[in-house]
Formats: C-alpha cells, structure tokens, sequence
C-alpha cells in the first residue's frame, strides 16, 4: 500500500487509521483504504461489519473518533457545512432501499437535484431526467409514483437520480441485495457501464461476493474492524487466509464460526 | 434500590438531553424559514395538508362545542333570569378559552401526528438521508415548511373554530331555547373587548400553534427510524401536544386574566 498522505491524480478516496465506535462496540479500529480514480472498488464484508457506515463516514454523515478520511483533497471530518454540501453535490450515493422521495413522481424524483442545485430552464432539466432515465432504461416509467415501482426498479431511479448532477463517485449500498436474477444482472451491468461511460469512481458495499466481484478492479475485505484482505478479485480468490477464503467461497464454518458463542450443548440440554 | 436511583438519573439526563436537541433543532428550523419563504410553493403545499384538510373537523366540532355551551350555559342562566347574557357566556368562553385550546389538542390530533407519522416515516425509509447525501438539507427543504405551515395555520383554524362555535351557540340559544336575537348579539357586542379577549385569545392560538407543529416535527426527526418506533413517536406528539397546550392554557391564562 502506498504511504503518501495526499490524495491525488490515482486516488480519489484515502481512509487512514480509521476508529469509529458506537457506545462500548468498535465497529473501526484502524483500518486505511485507498479507493483509486476511475475504477469499481468494492468493500466486502459479513452483515454487521459497519460497511454502510463505511460509506456515511465518507460522506460526512458520522464524524470518525480518528483517523482521516480524505475526499478528493478534502479532509471530510473537518469541512464546515457548506463545504461539505459542496463535495456532496459531486458524490452519488445509492441507497439500500432506494430512498426515492415517495411524493413524487419517477421524473421529479429524478429532477430533485437538478432543481435543488440548478437554475436550469425547466425545458433543459426534462431532457436531462430523460436522458438519465434512458440510461437506466426506465424513461417509459417516468409518471409513475415510487410506490408502484418494484426493488430493482427503485435502485435504477436512484441510480439515474444519483447521477443526476454528473458526479465524480457514486457510492453503492448494498445494490444487489434481494434482486431477483433479472433485476441484479442489470444492476451489474449498470454499474460497470455507468462508471466506465461517465468517468465515475464507484465504491460498491457488498456481501454478494459472485455479483460484485463480476464487476470490481479491487476489492477490500473486512470483518471486525479491520480490512483483513484486499485485493483484485482473482488475487483473493486464491488467497491463502482462511478468513477471507471463507467468505469469498460462502463456507459455513471456519474463523467465523457457525455458532454463535454458547456454553457447551451437553451441558446446556443437561441443565435444564 | 441503587438501581433505581441509576435509572432515575439516567431518565433525568435523557429528558434533558432531549430538551436541549429539541431546542437546537428548533432554531435550526427557524434558520430555515428565510428559504422556506423564498420557495413559497413549499409552504402552500403544507398550508394544504396541514391547514386546508384540517378545516372541516375544526368547523364541525366548533359548531358542536357552541351548541353544547349554549344548551348548558341557558340552563344555568335561566334560573337568574339572566338567559339574555347567553351570547356573552359563549362568545367569552370560545373566544379566550376553548377556541384556541380545543382547536389546538385537535389540531395535534389531527396535523400533528400525521406531520410525526410522515417525516418518520421518511427517516424510516432514509428519505431524509438521501436528501443529505444530495446536498439538500432536510430541515430547509421538509421540516422548514411543515412547521411553518403549521404556525401560520393554528390561528386561523382557532379563529374559524370560534366564529362557527358562536354561531352554533347562537342557532341553539336563539333558534331553539327562544333567547332574544336582539340581546343576544347585543350583549356579546358590548361586553366582548377586542383586546382584552379576542386578542389574547389569538395570542393563546399562536403559542399553542407554535408548541404544537414543533412537538410535532421534531418527535418525527427524532424518531427511531423502526416501525415501532415512528408509532412511539405520534403518540407522543398527541400526549405532549395535550399536556403542553392544557399546561400552557393555564399559564397564560393566569397572565392575561389573573388579577393580582
């Protein structure tokens, strides 16, 4: 891992000795990420390892009890409000569930940050939602209401509302999470197309390891606090850590194991 | 023993804790009301939600609630002789009392737990995060205005509660009871101060409004972004709404009428 402290023309996001605690539970203790310029990078990890907050730190939503988080130059703990605004009106960020406004429309949904951010006439903001809409293939479903889309659906609209104001990254939680195969082959496919096309820097958080290492140039490993593996994906799959060799190949046991710590099972059933 | 003094503390500290996020958050509220202002589309789509549809429960009880007085107000006056002063004893009653307090423990009933319920649910669903994340500050762009709509209704719903209540009271007392429609309106005209009463009565209507919408938004910013806990939360904005309007009533009254 390179040692320079800047972010510059090969890194986008640089993470250093990273500490964030909820109440007495570390969720980071010390881990540093580079996430490079132009590339899919993916953050894996079990359920529970903090990797959507990952992705709040980064966008400033949770402050980190140390370390340094730097976007683009900027030292994101440490921006005043309005800066802060200003770097997020450059990050996309894709939510687990969407997030779509449910009082609107599809197309206002899509409009919502090009009418926050923009003075744009609103003959040129239409043919900007519909060309955000077509590259997710869902301009014929612009009148409809959030309610009546399906999941995958809703990430698409997200995705088109993400890259509404041609951001310079997009953060990915959890895209693939209970898609059908359809729905999930064309998140898949969107989010490779989409970064390469636009010059975006994506940052996937994942647990479904065949789907996201399909599309990733680099993946980082993480599990209790700390990265315990990082790699490209054919580098990891031959790995020789157990660790990660378990939840790249889905195993049931291994270092984490199958039970959830318990007093001994002859005795537990004995002592009743 | 112990334990219970822990806990007793503990709640102590969240009480105040709360209190003091709740009054941060209403001044940040408030900074945001200059934006609210230059987007005016904003606030008359709450104006709609908030005030608009709130109309008719507000009329319908204020006709009902005139009536009622009317009906026990005569009962008591005739046994003086005195059921000519039957349009005062309504007109004073709604106008300083249950105008503004009875349309504001609706008023949370009605707009307030649904403004709780709605910006819960959208915390719920990270609605209001993805606006963050989109650079658009939620209190600006969905608390700002809601409250705000909210301040601006409260008054009017509790000036239309009282004209409909004094009309009900008269339909009862002149229509039905045989009260004199001359003296009726005669003796309300005069003993009714415009200052003194129906001005006190708005102010009353503003506070209770500002208490209300406030309560209401900030327990569904503040919610537990579960399904359990957004119901937790609109119940609360019901009970506190009750309790602060009541608690407040009596303050204020003891300021504007406490002669002492």
């Amino acid at each position: 891992m390179e040692t320079s402290t800047q972010t510059g023309p090969e890194t986008l996001v640089k993470i250093r000795g990273l500490r964030f605690a909820r109440g007495e539970r570390a969720i980071f203790d010390g881990v540093d990420l580079d996430i490079p310029r132009g590339k899919v990078t993916a953050i894996m990890g079990p359920s529970g390892t903090g990797k959507t907050t990952l992705l709040r730190l980064i966008g400033g939503q949770l402050h980190p009890d140390q370390g340094s988080i730097e976007v683009d130059g900027l030292e994101v703990p440490e921006l005043r409000r309005s800066a802060l605004y200003a770097l997020r009106q450059r990050m996309g960020m894709l939510f687990q569930s969407g997030a779509l406004l449910t009082d609107l429309t599809v197309f206002d949904n899509v409009a919502f940050p090009l009418r926050e951010h923009t003075d744009l006439p609103e003959a040129m903001i239409r043919d900007l939602v519909l060309m955000k809409l077509q590259a997710v293939g869902l301009r014929g479903a612009r009148d409809l209401q959030p309610g009546e889309l399906s999941g995958g659906m809703a990430r698409r609209i997200a995705l088109a509302r993400a890259i509404a104001l041609d951001p310079m990254m997009i953060m990915y939680d959890e895209p693939f999470t209970g898609q059908d195969p359809i729905s999930k082959g064309a998140l898949v496919q969107l989010i490779r197309l989409l970064n390469d096309a636009l010059g975006l820097t994506s940052i996937i958080v994942s647990h479904d390891v065949e789907e996201t290492a399909a599309i990733s140039d680099y993946i980082y490993v993480i599990s209790q606090g700390k990265v315990i593996g990082s790699g490209t994906p054919e580098t990891l799959r031959k790995t020789d850590s157990d660790w990660v060799r378990q939840f790249m190949q889905g195993l049931p046991d291994g270092p984490v194991p199958f039970h959830y710590p318990a007093p001994g099972y002859i005795d537990d059933l004995l002592n009743a | 023993m112990l334990e219970w003094i822990r806990q007793l503390g503990r709640g102590g500290f969240g009480f105040f804790e709360k209190l003091g996020r709740s009054n941060l958050f209403l001044l940040k509220t408030l900074a945001g009301i200059p934006s609210v202002l230059r987007r005016p589309y904003l606030l008359i789509a709450q104006l709609l939600s908030v005030g608009v549809l709130s109309l008719l429960l507000i009329a319908v009880s204020g006709l009902f609630v005139g009536m009622v007085l009317a009906l026990q107000g005569y009962n008591t006056l005739v046994d003086f002789g005195a059921e000519e002063s039957l349009g005062v004893v309504v007109a004073l009653s709604i106008v300083r009392e249950l105008g503004p307090v009875v349309t504001a423990l609706l008023f949370a009933g009605r707009a307030g737990s649904a403004l709780t319920a709605e910006i819960g649910l959208m915390k719920a669903t990270e609605q209001l995060s993805g606006m963050e994340m989109m650079a658009v500050d939620p209190i600006h762009r969905v608390i700002a205005p809601r409250f705000l709509a909210g301040v601006l209704s409260m008054p009017l719903l509790a000036a239309i509660f009282s004209a409909v209540g004094i009309y009900g009271g008269y339909f009862v007392g002149v229509g039905l009871l045989g009260v004199d429609d001359g003296s009726f309106w005669s003796q309300m005209q005069s003993k009714v101060d415009l200052n003194e009463d129906v001005y006190n009565g708005v102010i009353k209507s503003v506070v209770f409004g500002v208490v209300v919408s406030w309560i209401a938004v900030f327990e569904g910013y503040d919610t537990v972004p579960t399904s359990e806990g957004v119901s937790r939360s609109t119940t609360r904005t019901v009970v506190y709404s009750a309790f602060a309007v009541l608690g407040l009533d009596f303050v204020l009254t003891a300021l504007m009428f406490g002669d002492y």
